[in-house]
């Protein structure tokens, strides 16, 4: 079986299946609420704004004249080829890379290099790896009482009350007091997307989440981030997991070579999609 | 120990070919010394009569003796389960050096006479010289390795500098610039703080460097999760970063504290009566220098033994913290 079925099978596990079917079936209501409010102008619902973005990484051009705004409660996934643009996008979201024209406001603070409250923007957005990234010296409960405690400054019995609430909601609260090494991937994407619900960020970003994974952990962590969807999350998902895009997002955004090609609702992307290259990637994708 | 294959390898000294080349190099270098005169030569009477009359003969059968012994006792200590071969062997080359500096002929009521005055003085100088600089060269360190690795020019600069100079210069060098060469700027230290001074400026460049590298064997994903969840860069180095570089250095900087501890010797030359002053003073008046020298070189050696077994507790304590 080649890997396009396998992610092809995944989508189903995640969107079609029992329990997020009727999901599925509610997603367009409160995408069509949210669109009919494009058309109003609320700069306040604004999370995200980035204008004609580009970065470089020395003389090779990963970002071009990117435009992307996302609103309070909407879910983006960002699809395209393997090649740099996705992750640097939202990458830069958060700073941990530093854009070098155009504009991004997140959560009304302008990002640049001389900021001097960055972490303003940081504890607000959360942010999911592909390789997880949890602290190995420390037990899962700790990896999720670290940002309460030392950054909100909040006390031990409060940190850990919140840190087993979000572990709870990821499902996995009797692995509060095992180290990172001692689960498995899925698990581990699951602490992380707790660690980083802990700090109530208004925004979470997902970079290719389920890329390190096995194939049968992949469902888990797709049923994590589908739930938080359904309770209002703001989310923007580097992901391949087009059954997800397909089930969750309010619009998918298609990239190659840093520039975005297209975007729409995930309905007309996947049935329509206008561009050439578009069309070239969903069919290597979703065919064979 | 390395990564051990699932397949037992053949005992090398149960091969005949090594076997046999062992037997030819120690016949060989029994040969080449007339150990007739010896206590070997007095064992060996019965067979070949007075050693001294003994001639060439006598030497062979000695060297041809000596080797059997040698051959037999390790294809014998090569049947043994690996902890007991690691005890046989070590009690026998113990046994060895004892042999050795038996040849010298010390004196043992001159050493039990100066042994206590050797400790409570010599020692706890040592001790005390070591244990204070191995602390500020681990603080130096810590400052000069992320001053190192900073974007900050100044810090780099200064850091770098002070790296190359005190790595550059011999210690014993450092111990008078130090101590001959501050009283000029109006600095006077008495001898023990600028012993202590030199040795901390001279190791805090060496573990610097120790420190630096364990310091960038942390993985980016640790600098970028922590920098998302919004910690900034102090609670990212001391939280995170400094915890799981510890394991990563304890090797090195067990070196280091194992050096610091012989190099305070050095301070010796300031005339601080620490354990290598001592040996050597005490001694001089009845020319029984060797008994000193040997004692504090074996007083040396078991504070070692206690730093490398610290040291292999640490180890073990953070390879069980299921890190990985």
């Amino acid at each position: 079986m080649t890997n396009s079925n396998i992610s092809h099978l995944r989508g189903l596990s995640a969107g079609d299946s029992p329990q997020a079917s009727g999901k599925v079936r509610q997603v367009p209501i409160p995408s069509e609420d949210l669109s009919s409010q494009k058309q109003l102008p609320m700069s306040a619902d604004k999370i995200i704004e980035a204008t004609n973005v580009s970065k470089w990484y020395g003389s090779f051009r990963a970002l071009t004249n990117v435009n992307l705004t996302v609103r309070k409660g909407e879910r983006i996934v960002i699809c395209g080829p393997s090649g740099p643009g996705k992750s640097t996008l939202i990458r830069c979201f958060n700073r941990l890379e530093a854009h070098q024209e155009g504009e991004i406001t997140v959560n009304g603070i302008r990002l640049h290099n001389k900021m001097r409250n960055v972490t303003d923007v940081r504890r607000n957005v959360g942010m999911v790896f592909q390789h997880f990234n949890l602290l190995p010296h420390m037990t899962v409960l700790m990896n999720c009482m670290a940002g309460p405690m030392w950054i909100k400054g909040m006390p031990e019995a409060e940190a850990k009350n919140i840190a087993l609430k979000f572990l709870e909601r990821v499902r996995i609260p009797e692995q509060a007091n095992k180290y990172p090494a001692q689960l498995s991937g899925g698990q581990q994407q699951r602490v992380a997307i707790a660690r980083s619900l802990c700090m109530e960020p208004a925004i979470m970003l997902f970079d290719e989440p389920t890329s390190a994974l096995d194939p049968e952990m992949v469902s888990e962590v797709l049923e994590t981030m589908t739930s938080l969807a359904r309770d209002g999350m703001t989310m923007v998902c580097v992901t391949h997991e087009m059954g997800f895009a397909r089930a969750v997002a309010d619009r998918v955004i298609f990239m190659d070579w840093g520039h975005i090609v297209e975007e729409g609702k995930p309905n007309d992307f996947f049935t329509s999609p206008q561009h050439e290259r578009t069309k070239l990637f969903l069919s290597q994708i979703l065919s064979h | 120990m390395l990564y051990q294959d699932t397949v037992e390898p053949e005992v090398l000294v149960h091969k005949p070919w090594f076997v046999t080349s062992i037997f030819a190099i120690v016949l060989a270098i029994c040969l080449m010394f007339d150990l007739a005169g010896t206590s070997f030569g007095d064992i060996m009477r019965p067979v070949i009569g007075d050693p001294v009359q003994s001639g060439i003969a006598g030497r062979v059968a000695i060297a041809f003796v000596i080797a059997v012994m040698f051959c037999l006792n390790i294809v014998l200590i090569g049947f043994a389960p690996m902890k007991v071969q690691i005890g046989i062997v070590w009690i026998e080359l113990l046994l060895l050096s004892l042999a050795f500096f038996k040849l010298f002929n010390l004196s043992l009521p001159f050493i039990w006479e100066n042994l206590p005055y050797l400790i409570t003085q010599g020692v706890v100088t040592t001790i005390y010289v070591s244990a204070v600089s191995l602390i500020c060269a681990s603080l130096i360190a810590i400052i000069a390795a992320i001053a190192k690795l900073s974007s900050n020019g100044f810090a780099y600069a200064i850091a770098s500098f002070y790296t190359s100079f005190f790595r550059g210069l011999p210690l014993l060098m450092q111990i008078y610039l130090i101590y001959l060469g501050l009283p000029q700027l109006g600095i006077v230290l008495s001898a023990v703080p600028s012993g202590i001074l030199a040795l901390s400026l001279c190791y805090g460049a060496y573990m610097a460097e120790v420190f630096r590298a364990g310091i960038q064997s942390i993985d980016r994903g640790q600098w970028e999760a922590s920098r998302s969840i919004g910690f900034g860069f102090g609670v990212t180095m001391r939280k995170i970063i400094l915890p799981q570089a510890f394991p990563v250095v304890i090797p090195p900087t067990g070196n280091m504290f194992i050096s610091i501890l012989k190099d305070s010797s050095l301070v010796s030359v300031l005339g601080v009566w620490e354990l290598t002053f001592l040996a050597r003073t005490i001694g001089q008046p009845s020319f029984r220098y060797m008994e000193m020298l040997v004692t504090a070189a074996m007083i040396y050696w078991i504070m070692s033994a206690c730093l490398e077994v610290a040291q292999s507790r640490l180890e073990r304590r953070f390879a069980r913290s299921t890190m990985r």
